[in-house]
């Protein structure tokens, strides 16, 4: 623990660690300083001058080095001038006075020269409100100003810095906050100031604007309107939202948020969520979220949900009630119980999952996770162990990735790895290519596609690299799916486990394996059971499929066929897709802002989510729906509240052990401080009130024995020369089911494109912007070239979820036939 | 007491009737056909006002609806364009609603406008047959417009109409 430091601010005795700001030190001992530039989060700059207070020190002998005496106690001297809090550190006896009548007056003086060109159009400002320029002028601003009106600064109002973020240049007061934030903490110098003195303006420096997916944090700290979002634009004013505590569903770190939500007449009068606001938990998302959790909720809404169930009759979907379309399935899939599959993926909760695992297990079915990615079983022994926070780690440390892009599939861990990179972490980064946290890497591994297991391996061998892995602290793999399909990820958490469990570091907080999924709750789905498969066609063909909450059709033709070969398909989802189109029966879902449930993260951690909104027609909850399905069926299974089931699978799964509903929903005290009342301090980040979840125990930190079985390594694949060989990468706003529905990130998805190294591009003869025709094992479509010179030559990268279907490596041709 | 006092007693009222009957002025109205002018602060059926170039002063900002004691106001902003532009600056209320069974005619919305767009007006002969009635949207409460040309939205030029909240002229008002 650093050295702690006694100050006295306004009388109160404060202990504070050294090295603390005078601001965030009379913040912990609950004397509020005002600041505008000041955030806990970032490096103080000392721009806005909001914070002056008086600063005294003891005075000491230049001699002795000991404080002079006066009557007893040290002697004092001001500084004759105000200083700034926030840059100004602790000092053993420092007095400060914030309230002192010299004090005040500073900072009234501050809020008058901060309005003198500010527009106040707090009317119609999409910060008005929760504003701390609103709040601070209020509370410690003059009634009056003494300058003239007619020499306010005109600027533009409605500048867009990128598809997501507007500016308006009136509003901002240089506080720098936003350009600071893009610089610590997301590492992405996009903003800027441009000009100086009164007009000074912030600029979008990068192309296209504002690049960066952590674009919308910004406006949380932004403590004025300069920056808000175009989603939110005008949306309502916050006083009039309703907040409620959920979990992002985009991807496997699992942030918090809160819904905001507010009845709406553009919604013909339903309660619908106005905007995504993120709220504080320091061990998984901090106060952040990314831009894809922020703003692409929207697949929740529109038209496309499915609002009552349907059968078909004659070769067409027509609606049917609960009774009817629950009697048609269960008749069909009883009938055909031997061939029963249960296709699911990591877009339910965890009680979905589990009451979907306990009617195929009863049955004697199959339970498939929606996945290309395996090794779940391995996350449950070798996972991080409870108490796992990333914020923690740095010096000493050690952190590997291995075939992913984190930048692409999971943000916020992008962002909390590379601050422990900043903290002196050893960050190892292996992929195939180039990507954007290698920035940060202590080291750079790049190797072939198929290389994955050999690069993991060479680990054992004598390297600085393995060297430096292996003497760590603590140290944790990522391992994701770029390049790879289940059986490679298979095997590369295998020899991930291997590394880990040789070199030690299992069992333990900030050590093990995480799996960077596809999906929110892929994790919850092995906890419970299910597995994925490496090959699905095979196994949807000619049986009696059960899918929810996934949507195989539409991702993958040879799919789509399989499944109209199947003998029965039912689909359960909360939109039309192409799946529930050759549905023989659909029931409609409740999506995630409509109910309650838990996710597990990839970090293992159960956090609970609530519903915000009422759900839509006659929707209902995945496990109340497969509980009513297999109480036709013949199984009994537990439906009324997500809680109840949570309750069941914590007595049938050992690691949920002890879990329950409440336990999920508690909270521990948090720092910085955020929420409402401490809008200027923090940002707009909401405070956590409803649970920060509970970190599952991995096996090998509950002492169990730890077995990693060997996964055989396929042979690498080898093109020969007319051949390519197709790659899948993922990408973060694809065309899923998650994402397509927010209309103004349509830029930031873009088209379908194959991406190629210039040489091979030459090789092949096509060119950066030519359609061009890929195929390969049958699959394939057409895609648009884009040359991107990190990539090996004979790789052509395609992206997943952009409309050809990749799960694994496959060898491909340029123009080949495609069926369709 | 005298057998006739009664008598004089009734006779002096009738003569006073008589006598305000014949000298004084008639202060009953003929209502409805005859309608009392309100008094200069009256606070009747609400009005949205437009400025004289017809632009609706109302810009969505909601804060009516915030002070409000009885929740009787709904609005729901949207986005103005020069191409179909409702107010001057970037915003105006799309929604507009005021629950009159539920106003109690304090006028606090009227404070609270930064603009002066809802106003108290003359108006007290409010009538409805259902509750739906009840709720005036801004079709009701718009004020009318002389001309067509008037209309919102309309198309204006760009950059005229950029502020929301007209700019003060004098800091003391
Ligand atoms: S845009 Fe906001 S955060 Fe950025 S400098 Fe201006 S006031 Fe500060
Ligand atoms: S990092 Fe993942 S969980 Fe967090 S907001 Fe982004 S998509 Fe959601
Ligand atoms: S007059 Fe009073 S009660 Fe009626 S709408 Fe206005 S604020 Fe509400
Ligand atoms: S009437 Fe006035 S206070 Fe109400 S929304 Fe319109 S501008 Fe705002
Ligand atoms: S100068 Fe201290 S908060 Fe801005």
């Amino acid at each position: 623990m650093s050295k702690q430091v006694t100050l006295t601010i306004n009388g109160k005795q404060v202990i504070a660690p050294e090295g603390l700001s005078v601001a965030d030190a009379a913040k912990m001992a609950g004397i509020d300083i005002p600041v505008f530039c000041h955030h806990p989060k970032l490096e103080p700059v000392g721009m806005c001058r909001m914070c002056l207070v008086e600063i005294g020190r003891p005075v000491r002998d230049r001699a002795t080095g000991q404080f002079v005496m006066e009557n007893g106690q040290p002697k004092v001297q001001f500084m004759p001038k105000l200083e700034t809090a926030c840059t100004n550190k602790v000092e053993d006896g420092m007095v400060v006075l914030t309230e002192s009548a010299r004090a005040t007056d500073g900072q009234r003086g501050t809020v008058e020269f901060l309005l003198t060109s500010h527009p106040l159009d707090c009317p119609v400002c999409d910060k008005g409100g929760e504003c701390p320029l609103q709040n601070l002028t209020m509370a410690h601003g003059p009634g009056k100003s003494r300058f003239n009106y007619d020499e306010k600064q005109h600027l533009a109002k409605m500048v867009p810095l990128g598809e997501l973020i507007y500016l308006d240049r009136e509003r901002c007061i240089q506080c720098a906050r936003c350009i600071r934030f893009q610089d610590e903490v997301a590492g992405e110098a996009v903003l800027g100031f441009d000009e100086r003195g009164r007009h000074t303006q912030i600029i979008s420096v990068s192309e296209p604007g504002f690049d960066s997916v952590f674009s919308g944090n910004t406006t949380d700290i932004c403590p004025v309107g300069a920056l808000t979002t175009v989603d939110f634009r005008f949306g309502a004013r916050p006083w009039e939202l309703k907040a409620e505590s959920s979990i992002c569903t985009q991807c496997p770190v699992g942030c918090n948020t809160t819904l905001n939500t507010r009845r709406e007449a553009k919604a013909d009068g339903e309660v619908v969520v106005k905007r995504v606001m993120p709220r504080q938990n320091e061990e998984v998302n901090e106060i952040w979220l990314c831009d894809k959790g922020r703003f692409a909720y929207h697949y929740t809404e529109g038209k496309e949900r499915l609002t009552r169930p349907m059968v078909r009759k004659e070769e067409k979907l027509v609606r049917a009630s609960w009774d009817n379309a629950i009697k048609a399935a269960a008749e069909k899939l009883t009938a055909n119980k031997k061939d029963f599959v249960a296709l699911a993926s990591g877009r339910l909760s965890t009680e979905d999952l589990f009451n979907l695992k306990s009617l195929a297990d009863t049955v004697g079915g199959e339970a498939i996770l929606y996945s290309d990615m395996g090794g779940g079983e391995l996350t449950q022994v070798v996972g991080v162990g409870a108490g796992t926070n990333l914020g923690k780690m740095g010096k000493g440390d050690a952190i590997l990735v291995v075939a992913s892009d984190l930048y692409e599939e999971a943000p916020i861990w992008w962002l909390r790895i590379k601050q422990a990179a900043d903290r002196g972490a050893a960050l190892i980064v292996a992929n195939p290519r180039q990507t954007k946290l290698d920035r940060f890497a202590k080291y750079k591994i790049h190797y072939a596609y198929g290389d994955e297991i050999k690069t993991i391996h060479d680990f054992q061998k004598k390297s600085r690299i393995a060297d430096e892995f292996a003497k760590a602290k603590n140290a944790v793999i990522f391992y994701g799916s770029e390049g790879l399909g289940v059986n490679g990820t298979s095997a590369l958490a295998s020899a991930c486990a291997d590394l880990l469990k040789e070199t030690g570091h299992i069992g333990g907080a900030n050590n093990g394996l995480i799996g960077v999924w596809q999906r929110a709750n892929d994790q919850g789905a092995f906890e419970v059971g299910f597995r994925p498969v490496a090959d699905l066609e095979k196994a949807l063909k000619g049986k009696a499929v059960y899918i929810v909450g996934a949507d195989p059709a539409g991702d993958d033709p040879n799919y789509a066929r399989a499944l109209k070969s199947a003998k029965f398909v039912a689909v359960q989802d909360i939109r039309e897709t192409a799946t529930t189109e050759i549905a023989d029966v659909v029931f409609p879902a409740q999506a995630f802002t409509e109910r309650d449930g838990t996710f597990v993260s990839g970090e293992r951690r159960v956090q609970r989510f609530y519903a915000a909104v009422p759900p839509k027609g006659d929707s209902k909850p995945d496990y109340a729906i497969t509980c009513m399905l297999a109480k036709q069926m013949g199984v009994i299974l537990q439906g009324t509240s997500a809680a109840v089931v949570f309750e069941i699978l914590a007595h049938s799964v050992e690691a949920f052990n002890e879990l329950t509903h409440e336990t999920l929903a508690q909270v521990r005290e948090q720092w910085p401080i955020v929420g409402r009342s401490d809008l200027y301090y923090g940002g707009a980040t909401y405070e956590n009130t409803r649970g920060m979840g509970v970190q599952l125990v991995p096996l090998a930190q509950a002492g169990g024995s730890v077995k990693i079985q060997k996964v055989r390594k396929e042979a690498a694949l080898r093109p020969k020369e007319k051949e390519l060989l197709a790659v899948p990468s993922n990408k973060l706003y694809d065309r899923g089911v998650t994402v397509q529905t927010a209309e103004f990130l349509d830029g930031r998805i873009g088209g379908l494109y194959v991406s190629l190294n210039p040489a091979t591009a030459k090789k092949f003869g096509v060119e950066a912007g030519q359609v061009v025709k890929i195929s390969f094992d049958g699959a394939g479509g057409e895609a648009v070239v884009k040359i991107d010179e990190t990539i090996a030559t004979g790789v052509a990268l395609i992206p997943r979820g952009m409309g050809i279907a990749i799960h694994e490596p496959a060898i491909a041709k340029l123009g080949g036939k495609v069926k369709s | 007491m005298g057998v006739f006092d009664p008598i004089i007693e009734l006779s002096r009222g009738l003569g006073e009737t008589l006598r305000s009957f014949l000298t004084e002025k008639t202060v009953t109205y003929q209502y409805p056909e005859e309608k009392r002018p309100v008094r200069p602060r009256f606070r009747g059926r609400h009005v949205l006002k437009r400025y004289d170039n017809g632009l609706e002063k109302c810009i969505g900002c909601s804060l009516c609806a915030a002070a409000c004691p009885a929740d009787a106001i709904f609005v729901e902003a949207s986005e103005n364009t020069n191409e179909k532009r409702f107010s001057p600056g970037e915003r105006y209320a799309s929604t507009y609603e005021i629950n009159m069974l539920r106003c109690i005619y304090c006028g606090f919305c009227e404070d609270a406008c930064p603009t002066e767009a809802i106003v108290l007006g003359d108006n007290y002969e409010l009538s409805f047959t259902s509750r739906e009635q009840a709720i005036y949207g801004k079709d009701m409460l718009l004020e009318p417009v002389a001309s067509e040309s008037m209309l919102t939205p309309r198309k204006v030029d760009a950059g005229v109409f950029t502020r929301s909240v007209p700019e003060m002229k004098d800091s003391t008002d």
